[in-house]
């Protein structure tokens, strides 16, 4: 009775809009278009934005907006600062991401193992990603201070350096490039392990049996089997480590704001101290535009990897 | 026999010392931080002291300066509010438009899915420079809603596609026994779909605040007053006065504004790659 009420009501109320609520083909756009309007909004237009200003004249506190064409890239792509930067971007993200990816594999093969306390130790390897990153590095200021720093008194307590010999962490060019990136590494090692986790436990159990029956070594069977079949998700791991890795900028602000003389300095730090400290708002976005390029790489691949699963 | 167990011994050592070995990598930071709040500021600036003990008896005094008298639990609130809001515009347009994503449209809305996602990797400092004008011609400079305002530029694509692998996991029987019901499409979506979604929403909820927490470079660059600032920003920049650092109060703070989220956080892990994973699991 109840539903034949509602039958009935149902065709008046639809006369005036109750027809948008029924059909997909209406109704789809319209839930849709509020969440891409949004984006569109504030992401869409301020990377537009970003594209002009660079090709612009504006700084803090000046209303002008001029063209100025190429001005901005000619003036700051010869200067050392920049090539440094662009350098130390890909010698962090690359050097970085080799390493997580392979530590990140050992440590999933170690996890795929059952054993007792196992979420525990979960939970543990998870904090440096689950953590406010700038929080986390702060631990890491601590650690690696120039005069209290606990790796520097166990190395000595285990007569391994001197007293004033005290390796300068954060204050010695190759030695702060190398803590910036065993932060990093260590901040994004969590994530990649989880992905590869997931794709190792993907692999139906069969296939490691038929391996085993057929007498694999475990190198052949992890190169030659285990690898091939996890190597999308290998990729995926890759691409966001890449895009955290290249336009990162947290873990050198908190550690070395660049420093010591810009040898850690990197395009999106270089970006911010030039045009959010230094109020040229232009050559800043100018810099920052040499990030875009890889993400379009990055993208493409990702969009490669997603129509092939369509596929399959 | 004997060589046999001896292997299986040797297997497990090494498997527990690799596990170990990494659990001390990525944990000791916070455990230092744990040890570092309860020191006196006389025995950490003590060279010779072994860091790993109290030399001197535990004390209660950086946190009581951590609370008492730096703005430590104003950007505590300040954290929550903006947190608290930016889940409710997520959801708002979120819950749609992943529902509509995984039902409504067909091709181009998968098409559409993954622009939106992808709109996710556009990072914080291609886009500061022009945002940080626009939110000073807005006038919020310098104001939590500036935030508000940015932050769900990162947190609706994520969660668009997260619910939208959520909704499509849902079968399509149930929409369509309440629709001969006498309900709408969209009514079906919110007197049938939304409630048995909670824990999709649940996990949409923890993903967005943790990232709110995490955000560092749109806070930096907007917020430059110290009663405004949120707790990743204030603390690694307001706790050191010129070169001096007071360690015991910045660990501890530290520790207390990341743990307790990551406990929850992990929870839902397995969800987050889900999303993570796209198409490359099957």
């Amino acid at each position: 009775m109840a539903t034949l009420e509602r039958d009935l009501r149902a065709p008046a109320a639809g006369r005036r809009f109750g027809f948008v609520l029924d059909r997909p083909e209406w109704l789809g756009p319209l839930m849709i278009a509020p969440a891409v309007l949004y984006i569109v909004a504030i992401v869409g237009l301020p990377f537009l934005l970003a594209l002009y200003y660079s090709v612009s004249d504006i700084s803090m506190g000046r209303r002008t907006l001029g063209f100025v064409g190429l001005k901005n890239f000619i003036s700051v792509i010869p200067t050392s600062k920049f090539q440094t930067s662009l350098q130390n971007t890909f010698v962090f993200a690359i050097v970085s991401q080799v390493l997580v990816i392979i530590l990140a594999n050992i440590l999933a093969l170690a996890l795929l193992k059952e054993f007792r306390g196992k979420w525990v130790v979960r939970l543990l390897l998870l904090l440096p990603w689950v953590a406010p990153i700038s929080l986390g590095t702060i631990g890491w200021l601590w650690i690696l201070d120039s005069i209290y720093s606990v790796i520097n008194w166990t190395l000595e307590a285990f007569g391994l350096i001197t007293a004033d010999g005290w390796p300068m962490y954060l204050g010695k060019p190759y030695l702060a490039m190398g803590s910036v990136i065993t932060v990093h590494v260590w901040r994004l090692l969590p994530l990649a392990t989880v992905i590869i986790l997931a794709g190792l436990t993907s692999i139906p159990k069969d296939i490691h049996d038929a391996a085993q029956v057929d007498g694999a070594s475990f190198w052949r069977h992890h190169f030659q089997i285990t690898v091939p079949l996890i190597r999308p998700i290998l990729l995926v791991a890759l691409l966001f480590g890449l895009v955290f890795a290249f336009t990162d900028m947290v873990v050198i602000f908190v550690l070395t704001r660049g420093g010591p003389y810009d040898t850690t300095q990197v395009l999106a730090s270089l970006a911010f101290f030039t045009g959010i400290q230094g109020g040229d708002l232009a050559e800043g976005a100018a810099i920052a535009i040499f990030l875009f390029p890889l993400l379009l790489a990055v993208a493409f691949v990702f969009l490669r990897i997603a129509r092939r699963s369509e596929v399959t | 026999m004997a060589a046999g167990t001896g292997r299986r011994w040797g297997l497990r050592v090494g498997h527990f010392g690799v596990v170990g070995l990494f659990t001390l990598f990525t944990a000791f930071p916070f455990y230092w931080m744990l040890v570092t709040t309860f020191k006196r500021t006389s025995d950490l600036l003590k060279r010779g002291n072994n860091p790993f003990v109290y030399n001197e008896a535990p004390t209660l005094e950086n946190l009581r300066v951590l609370f008492q008298e730096t703005f430590y639990v104003k950007w505590l609130v300040n954290t929550a509010l903006v947190g608290v809001a930016v889940v409710v515009i997520t959801l708002i347009l979120a819950i749609p438009a992943g529902y509509a994503l995984a039902r409504l449209t067909g091709r181009w809305g998968e098409q559409l899915g993954i622009g939106i996602f992808l709109t996710y990797l556009v990072p914080p400092t291609l886009l500061f420079i022009p945002m940080s004008r626009v939110i000073g011609d807005l006038g919020l400079q310098d104001s939590l809603w500036s935030l508000v305002l940015v932050y769900p530029s990162f947190t609706i694509p994520f969660c668009t596609w997260l619910l939208m692998g959520f909704f499509k996991a849902i079968p399509r029987d149930l929409e369509e026994a309440a629709m001969i019901d006498g309900l709408s499409r969209f009514g079906a979506f919110v007197k049938v779909v939304i409630p048995i979604s909670v824990a999709g929403v649940l996990t949409v909820v923890i993903f967005s605040f943790t990232l709110v927490m995490q955000e560092f470079v749109y806070a930096l660059t907007f917020i430059s007053s110290v009663r405004q600032m949120t707790v990743s920003v204030g603390v690694p920049t307001f706790l050191v006065h010129g070169d001096v650092y007071f360690w015991g109060s910045l660990m501890a703070g530290s520790f207390i504004a990341s743990v307790p989220i990551a406990i929850l956080y992990n929870f839902f892990v397995d969800r987050f790659i889900a999303g993570f994973t796209v198409g490359a699991i099957k």
